[in-house]
């Protein structure tokens, strides 16, 4: 039974090493989506605590952790301590499936940069992530307050009816792959150009893109689609009564996903850990440093496509609740089922 | 160790052990980090302080009331047609093996996911302004 042990270690030292890494970039997301807001908006931002206010969001962490915690005397004791756990739970777990990088092979063995290699990826994360609408709706009709109630509910019916257009959208994507699994995905966009075209499934489904990042908007509740938490009607939310580090895992929470969602973004789409004349670049350096570089890749694409959703949060204004539901419901499936069928049509009779 | 990674290759239940393992790592930080700050902070806790908040005005009323119906039918909506869409997801996988007949099959099903929205949509239950 000691090589079950091996398998066992080698296993969690990767979940922790993925969890460490996601909490540290979930960290620095809060600061950079600060200098971002900063710039755009000419401001300097978080500049006190270290150089450029490096140091900003451990004191925030810190913060949170000394806070006293409150918890009101009509609220629903249990569910409003399962409500943020549950938040947290579910944006830690959806990292599982997402292929970080190359199989490293040693001498002994292979080591294998992703956590499950199971072949029904993208279900786990879709059920993953709406699993998260629980926390959210837990949280806020455990507090027994009416904004906490009202902002739980709008997350919740955004959430699910955004998820069918989320699962419709990559539809079509998978027409080309025929496969679920998140490794055999990335395979298969290895390198950049190929057969005279790009191997990359944001250039074969432009229009499959734009709607799954539409809905990753709407998952992560972030601005445009920042209903839940409309300061302007709702105070603050469904955390309006989570003070210390509950407050802080649902913050994190949103970070964590955001971080997480990119990574899948840049899995499905923009080819993962792959990047031009890797093949090139495999041959001339050796397998470890191989596999950094490739690491390396996918989380510029990660921060890249971060950045975008920062930019979009500080440019665009919010949308209406009703505006919302129409763009999801009828706009964004009715697109989503055209655009599989074109895609079906097209590859049956045009490229056969 | 040979063994545990064939069968991690050959997707049996052996594969989903990691996600197990990622499940109680997750559920250790969780309870970690919540029991920590539970000890961590102050506690002075009064009667004022633990009334809920609703903009500084006095609280009436409870909230546990009934919500607009909108919301729910959205939801009911949502069943009804993720399970739909969850059937797209097999065909999508054998999209190529299944070839143009399947594609004609595929169309028809289309059409009756079509039908059913064209329904709601002319019924209303997606209006939400009134």
């Amino acid at each position: 039974m000691q090589l079950d042990i091996a398998f066992i270690i080698e296993k969690v030292l990767l979940i922790s090493v993925i969890l460490l890494g996601s909490l540290g970039i979930a960290m620095y997301a809060t600061w950079a989506e600060r200098k971002v807001a900063a710039v755009m908006q000419d401001r300097r931002g978080p500049n006190r605590a270290g150089f450029m206010g490096l140091f900003q969001p451990l004191a925030d962490g810190l913060k949170l952790f000394f806070k006293e915690e409150i918890i009101p005397d009509r609220s629903t004791r249990f569910l409003f301590i399962l409500g943020p756990a549950l938040a947290m739970l579910t944006a830690v777990m959806t990292s599982a499936v997402v292929p970080w990088g190359p199989d490293i092979s040693a001498d002994n063995g292979v080591i294998s940069l992703q956590v499950a290699d199971i072949n029904i990826g993208i279900l786990f994360i879709f059920g993953v992530v709406s699993l998260g609408v629980y926390g959210v709706m837990l949280g806020g009709w455990a507090s027994n307050n009416k904004f906490s109630l009202l902002s739980s509910i709008r997350a919740a019916s955004q959430a699910i009816s955004y998820e069918l257009a989320m699962g419709l959208s990559l539809v079509a994507m998978l027409m080309m792959t025929g496969s679920l699994s998140l490794r055999e995905i990335v395979e298969q966009q290895h390198g950049f150009w190929d057969n005279g075209y790009f191997t990359w499934n944001f250039f074969k489904q432009p229009l499959g893109f734009i709607i799954f990042l539409t809905c990753a908007f709407a998952e992560l509740n972030r601005a445009p689609f920042d209903l839940p938490e409309c300061e302007s009607e709702l105070n603050m939310g469904y955390h309006q009564e989570y003070s210390s580090m509950k407050l802080g895992f649902y913050l994190f929470a949103e970070y964590i996903n955001l971080f997480i969602s990119s990574a899948v973004i840049a899995t499905l789409f923009f080819g993962g850990y792959n990047f031009p004349f890797m093949d090139e670049v495999a041959g001339s350096v050796n397998p470890i440093l191989f596999a950094i570089i490739c690491v390396m890749a996918l989380l510029t694409k990660v921060i890249c496509i971060i950045l975008f959703f920062m930019f979009i949060r500080w440019t665009l204004p919010r949308f209406r609740y009703d505006q919302l539901m129409r763009l999801g419901w009828k706009s964004l499936i009715p697109l989503a089922l055209v655009n599989m069928v074109i895609t079906g049509a097209v590859i049956l009779w045009v490229i056969k | 160790m040979n063994f545990l990674l064939l069968a991690a290759n050959q997707q049996t239940p052996f594969s989903y052990l990691p996600v197990a393992i990622q499940l109680l790592v997750g559920i250790g930080f969780v309870v970690l980090t919540i029991g920590a700050s539970q000890f961590l902070g102050p506690k002075r806790s009064t009667a004022d302080k633990l009334i809920n908040f609703e903009s500084g005005i006095p609280s009436v009323g409870n909230a546990r009331q009934p919500m607009a119906i909108k919301y729910f039918l959205v939801a009911i909506l949502f069943v009804l047609f993720d399970v739909e869409v969850i059937f797209f997801y097999p065909y999508a996988v054998n999209f190529k093996e299944l070839g143009q007949e399947g594609f004609w099959a595929v169309i028809m099903f289309v059409a009756f996911f079509l039908s059913g929205f064209i329904y709601i949509v002319k019924k209303g239950a997606l209006d939400w302004e009134d």
